[in-house]
């Protein structure tokens, strides 16, 4: 199909000098003016960028360098008198605080100043923790206990009859970082391709714009192609940023031999939010009512698929029902190439979920899609 | 290849054309025809129907009846022979966000396949040769306005379709419009036009349509619209200019009232009147009003018009 229009310089009616204009609107031509047009209108907009760049960063730096430390980093503990075991602490797990008796050390885990407050009195250690926060107090027992128990075996004069090897089974170089980034860089192109397809569609429909292009000799699929397009860029400029940064050394990201795996990755997932958009923009009369839509289906999905935190431990039901959710198959093959160093067979099957999201989603938005009010 | 040229025939036919939506029939029985290089006005109140006709024409909505023809095709369903070569101005400035005056011009100029002079050609006729580089939501709205009308001639169309161009326009910006539109008229084109703008439509159109509760009431030139009511001519005079007998006595005065502020007097025949009182040397201060389209769509309708 050639939409390519020509006119022969016909000259005007007496008196009207000039030949009409010449029109040649290829294709081409048309995708290419309408997706830098939207480009400019993108990067034009700080909203839009801080959002769709900066914010993801934030959230990198907050998962990345907060809660990446090495195990729980140091705890500070309250110590009382100099007791074998209160002086033989792991330095490495402990910031001892010293008091000047229990009472006070008590008094201080009650204000919520430390955790938890240690002391030998004779052979007996006494521990008094907090349970308000149950992860640092289940780790201090579970730390002193062991003091504890080695101290017992030293004292029973016998070498010790029961080892542990424990290793863990990824790359010993793997930081908590190879899960944060393919967290992210999912989350963060599932969002700017959502809210870019969804606030492109409403705002060009309430401003008329969309008529406009509709009364101009536009093929429909130019216009969808441009928007495309238009996302897949946002999306590769998001992947090389924020991989970027991880690698810097604060954060420390090591790229796997395969990481070119996210390409195909970032295409595919790209497909599938851009039709969520598409949806939210063809039932949404607002760009408010889009950006909340948008919302209320990105985050929840978000956070039940697992890119801000590890979902294994969820209660089997709610991982059943993540499974529906396209951002779920693109963060696990992110992770699987990104923390595992999987090949091609980590990625091939969710590619193929994403796309096939996309096209059901497509075909239900291009069915309640409209391109007027009212 | 499509040819772009002339086509012989008029510009728009419309034949008993109807739309309901539910109860409420938008457009009801509409004919007109729009000889091409023709300034065609749309008139009516808000509500009367004008949108709905103007979108069935434009090929955006399907008539439930009736035809439309546009230079000897028809607009519905989109038709991609027929769009190159009508413009279309909407009511809502729709401009791409945050782009510049020249790559609105640009981008729908790409759409279109024009080539890249038409663009400063463009700025030049609408006048905004010096925003060139100004982002759209940095422009006044009387510029806005002539930019959007750039945009729809940008590809030289041979039909153009202007929605009020001139709602919300200062009296000064809607004047510099009126210019931009004659130009183009002088051009060839054929343009249809809304607007809610009695007098506005009197000194453009060649013919207007007054439409009101989806039916066109009166078709005509501006002057045989106001001709055919044979609507009496008041003439004013300052007050003390005449007596009430001197003002009883003249030629051609047919009802004489006093008021506090001015003098009126109503004729049918304005010339012998305005002559007796040239003889009489008393023409200092005089204004003569005859009947206005506003005087027509009263008589036409039974109501006031309301912009």
């Amino acid at each position: 199909m050639s939409a390519t229009l020509q006119t022969t310089a016909e000259p005007r009616p007496p008196g009207e000098g000039a030949p009409r204009v010449v029109l040649s609107a290829r294709p081409a031509r048309q995708l290419v003016a309408l997706a830098r047009a939207m480009l400019r209108s993108f990067f034009r907009d700080r909203t839009a960028l801080f959002f769709t760049f900066f914010f993801p960063l934030m959230f990198l730096v907050v998962f990345g360098l907060i809660f990446n430390s090495p195990g729980l980093g140091t705890t500070t503990i309250g110590v009382v008198g100099s007791g074998d075991v209160v002086t033989n602490l792991p330095r490495q797990l402990f910031e001892p605080k010293v008091y000047p008796d229990l009472a006070a050390g008590v008094a201080a885990v009650r204000r919520g100043d430390v955790p938890a407050v240690i002391t030998q009195d004779g052979d007996r250690v006494l521990l008094r923790f907090a349970a308000s926060d149950q992860v640092k107090a289940a780790t201090i027992q579970g730390i002193v206990s062991n003091l504890v128990a080695q101290g017992n075996v030293v004292a029973s004069g016998q070498p010790p009859r029961l080892t542990l090897d424990a290793v863990r089974v990824e790359d010993q170089s793997l930081q908590p970082i190879q899960f944060t980034t393919g967290g992210i860089l999912s989350w963060g192109v599932a969002t700017s391709a959502a809210f870019g397809a969804a606030l492109t569609i409403v705002s060009w429909r309430k401003k008329q714009l969309l008529r406009r292009v509709r009364l101009s000799p536009v093929p429909v699929w130019t216009v969808v192609a441009a928007r495309v397009g238009v996302s897949l860029v946002v999306a590769f400029v998001q992947a090389a940023l924020y991989v970027v940064v991880a690698l810097t050394p604060p954060f420390g990201l090591q790229l796997p031999g395969t990481w070119w795996l996210i390409a195909p990755l970032l295409v595919c997932g790209t497909l599938a939010f851009l039709s969520i958009g598409l949806l939210v923009g063809a039932i949404a009369k607002t760009e408010e009512a889009a950006s909340a839509m948008a919302n209320f289906i990105v985050l929840p999905m978000a956070f039940l698929s697992g890119t801000f935190f590890d979902i294994s431990g969820a209660p089997a039901w709610l991982r059943a029902i993540s499974q529906v959710f396209p951002l779920r198959h693109m963060n696990d093959a992110m992770l699987d190439v990104l923390a595992r160093g999987q090949g091609v067979s980590a990625v091939w099957a969710p590619c193929l979920i994403l796309l096939g999201f996309a096209l059901v989603l497509t075909a239900v938005a291009t069915r309640v899609f409209r391109w007027d009010d009212a | 290849m499509t040819t772009r040229g002339r086509v012989p025939g008029p510009a728009i036919e419309v034949v008993d054309l109807r739309k309901a939506y539910g109860e409420l029939r938008a457009v009801d029985g509409v004919s007109f025809t729009v000889a091409q290089g023709e300034f065609f006005g749309i008139l009516g109140p808000n509500g009367a129907g004008k949108t709905t006709l103007l979108e069935m024409v434009e090929g955006l909505r399907e008539p439930d009846s009736g035809q439309v023809r546009l230079l000897g095709r028809e607009p519905w369903p989109r038709n991609h022979e027929l769009l190159p070569l009508m413009g279309v101005q909407l009511q809502a400035t729709a401009f791409f966000e945050k782009l510049s005056a020249r790559e609105q011009l640009q981008t729908f100029g790409d759409l279109y396949g024009v080539g890249r002079a038409r663009v400063d050609e463009m700025l030049e006729l609408v006048g905004l040769a010096d925003k060139a580089g100004t982002r759209e939501d940095r422009l006044s709205g009387g510029q806005r306005q002539r930019l959007s009308i750039a945009c729809a001639l940008v590809h030289d169309p041979l039909l153009v379709f202007f929605d009020e161009p001139t709602a919300a326009l200062d009296p000064q910006a809607r004047r510099n419009l009126w210019d931009v539109l004659r130009e183009v008229q002088a051009r060839g084109t054929t343009i249809v036009y809304t607007t809610h703008y009695l007098d506005e439509a009197e000194i453009l159109c060649d013919r207007v349509a007054i439409m009101d509760a989806g039916r066109v009431h009166a078709l005509d030139t501006p002057a045989a619209l106001v001709r055919g009511l044979h609507a009496d001519t008041r003439v004013a005079l300052p007050p003390g200019a005449l007596s009430e007998s001197e003002a009883r006595a003249l030629p051609g005065a047919d009802r004489v009232q006093l008021g506090d502020t001015e003098i009126v007097l109503t004729t049918r025949q304005p010339a012998v009147l305005v002559t007796a009182l040239a003889e009489r040397d008393r023409l200092d201060g005089v204004s003569v009003r005859t009947a206005t389209l506003e005087d027509v769509f009263l008589h036409l309708t039974g109501r006031e018009y309301r912009a």
